[in-house]
């Protein structure tokens, strides 16, 4: 009655659907597009020349960013501009402009690092189990989320920063501490879709630990979203961790970082242009290019946005 | 139909959702009342119904994916229905399941082999034997070894639902549970797959409840049959008695609903309507609004299964008192 060959193995290997993260053509995929992309080419090279820059800043730099030169401040005892001795000049206290953006990077990209991972692990957590958990579990989780998301997030980090007193540490902590719901929401969300899945049921029926379901079948799932956000965070962090140090309770003196040289610099914004412009232009650049590559990773990592690019 | 040892007793199980609409709207939904059914060794069971007739929730519940309500399920003579921690693990490998979606039952992001090997970790077979066994179990479903690098998404459709099964027979199952699991295949694809789930079952004695929609599948894989309407079982029996000689007018209209090629020109018993709600279901038997041989007594008392003369059990008043020995409840096994 029902006799047909065996033929079935002939077609449907061809094997053309989109590689996903962690699959062997996902990085010559990657550089395809980052080929054509020509921002997200930008961008992704200036953060890499950043991260350079901020591990090898002892090499690149010219001086000690936090040396007081003698030949640092004019005659009358205003900071020196732009030169061949000083790069991009000099500030109120004499010390080379240039090294300290070099070493202030440094900083910037380290808060904003840790940071993020601190938040993203913490989201990442949170959100697994609230959503996967469902019922008491959840609510109790995600009332929490709500309330430290209904918080200002300065106002809750100068707050937070009062008590604990500044420090680099203390800067990485608050800041994780202040952007850990956003992810936890996202993920939360994208859980609930997937332990609907199929497959995630399938794991349920083999007898699969639900550890094991949520680490094998789930977090593989939510990397995409991780990346992204956590590409989209590191940005964020930097911003806020410049906005701390603006406000005199981020990374203590006199450790340079680029908020607290543009909170100098403004003071002198119309004598000595170079020390708010220097900063802030780096501020800029990095924002822009975290957020830029944050929207690359979006586009490559997405299968329902990949279509038309 | 042989004596055989059985392997799988249900009785009575029922599958109750608590439906909220609002603070003051709650309902009580019966998505499985009252069903009842055997398996024996090495057979198949094969259930029908329309979409919402409660065919998946018996198999979501038989796997315990869906708590059940009520009734109590038998697995080798041993009472399965609330097993817990260790013991539920040690269940699940007795019974298994194929789900209907090749493209959503395995997990896009892990290839065939570790797909697999995640089932013979589950069973207990040490790692360095995994790449050995899968090549076994793809042989087994007659894929080529060389698949077993490959991620479902390289995959057509067929190759998939074999990985899938595959993947149940890994944990040397006694029973699986065919959750509409051709449905979603070419029709030439579907009759590999059907013939090589029955070659599997002749070599292994492994029994299935396969649960489809598609009432030529049906007859072509299963021993007995049980038609479902709204939650409840309306006939069952075995596949020659429904399909050669349907009583419930249910069933009657559903084979006459099968397109065939031979019975050009037959008069079709034609259904009208759609199926009640299960939150809302009709007075007495729930089928009566749609019934061509409803009577007064069907609006009023809701049937129970009983055997006929011809040997199978049917839910309908009309039937029974026309061929019934008895209307009390009494499954055939």
């Amino acid at each position: 009655m029902i006799n047909l060959p065996e033929n079935e193995l002939d077609f449907g290997i061809a094997g053309s659907e989109p590689t996903m993260l962690g699959q062997p053509n996902f990085w010559r995929r990657a550089l395809k597009s980052l080929m054509h992309d020509g921002v997200a080419l930008a961008s992704v090279a200036f953060i890499v020349l950043l991260v350079i820059v901020a591990v090898f800043a002892p090499w690149i730099s010219p001086y000690n960013p936090v040396q007081q030169f003698a030949n640092g401040l004019s005659p009358v005892g205003a900071p020196v501009g732009p030169g061949s001795h000083f790069l991009l000049g000099t500030d109120s206290a004499a010390r080379d402009v240039l090294s300290r953006l070099i070493y202030g990077a440094r900083v910037s990209l380290l808060v904003g690092v840790v940071a993020t991972s601190l938040a993203s692990a913490i989201g990442v957590v949170v959100g697994a189990i609230a959503g996967y958990a469902g019922g008491i579990v959840e609510s109790v989780l995600m009332r929490l989320t709500d309330m430290v998301l209904s918080f200002p997030i300065l106002l809750f980090c100068v707050a937070l920063i009062a008590v604990t007193g500044p420090s680099t540490r203390n800067v990485v902590l608050v800041i994780a501490f202040a952007y850990w719901t956003y992810l936890a929401r996202v993920v939360r969300g994208q859980v609930l879709s997937l332990k609907e899945r199929e497959f995630v049921t399938a794991a349920r029926t083999l007898g699969v630990g639900h550890i094991k379901i949520i680490r094998k079948h789930i977090l593989p799932h939510l990397m995409p979203t991780i990346i992204v956000y956590a590409t989209l965070g590191i940005a964020t962090s930097i911003l806020l961790e410049a906005s701390l140090s603006f406000l005199g309770i981020g990374v203590p003196l006199p450790q340079a970082s680029w908020g607290e040289m543009i909170s100098e610099g403004q003071q002198y914004f119309q004598s000595a242009p170079w020390l708010l412009i220097a900063p802030g232009v780096a501020l800029i650049l990095t924002v822009l290019a975290f957020n830029l590559a944050g929207d690359w990773l979006t586009d490559l990592l997405d299968p329902a946005t990949r279509e038309g690019r | 139909m042989t004596q055989t040892s059985t392997l799988l007793s249900v009785r009575d199980l029922s599958v109750h959702f608590r439906l909220r609409r609002g603070p003051k709207d709650s309902r009580n939904v019966r998505a499985v009342d009252g069903v009842t059914f055997e398996i024996a060794k090495g057979q198949t069971l094969g259930i029908a119904g329309e979409s919402g007739s409660g065919k998946s929730t018996v198999a979501r519940s038989l796997v315990q994916i869906t708590r059940p309500t009520g009734g109590t399920i038998y697995l080798d003579g041993s009472d399965v229905t609330s097993l817990k921690g260790r013991r539920l693990k040690e269940f699940r490998r007795r019974m298994q399941m194929v789900f209907q979606d090749p493209y959503d039952s395995l997990d896009p992001r892990m290839s065939v082999r570790d797909a697999i090997g995640e089932a013979l970790s589950v069973s207990g077979l040490p790692g360095p034997r995994h790449d050995e066994t899968v090549e076994e179990l793809l042989r087994r479903v007659n894929l080529p070894a060389s698949l077993a690098r490959r991620y479902p998404g390289q995959l057509s459709g067929g190759q998939r639902q074999r990985v899938s099964i595959a993947r149940a027979l890994a944990v040397n199952p006694k029973i699986i549970i065919c959750d509409e699991a051709v449905a979603a295949l070419d029709v030439s694809i579907r009759a590999q797959v059907l013939n090589l789930l029955k070659d599997i079952q002749h070599d292994t004695g492994v029994a299935y409840l396969f649960i489809s929609h598609d009432l030529s599948t049906l007859r072509f894989m299963a021993d007995q049959v049980a038609i479902m309407y709204v939650g409840r079982v309306v006939e069952y029996g075995t596949s020659d008695e429904v399909f050669s000689r349907p009583l419930h007018p249910y069933t009657k209209a559903l084979i006459a609903a099968v397109p065939s090629v031979t019975t050009r020109g037959r008069t079709r018993l034609k259904l009208s309507g759609e199926p009640p709600d299960p939150g809302n279901p009709p007075s007495g038997c729930p089928f009566h609004p749609r019934c061509p041989e409803a009577v007064d007594q069907c609006r009023l008392t809701r049937p129970e299964l009983g055997t006929t003369d011809e040997g199978q059990s049917v839910a309908c008043h009309v039937v029974l008192s026309r061929h019934g020995r008895d209307a009390t409840r009494q499954v055939s096994p």
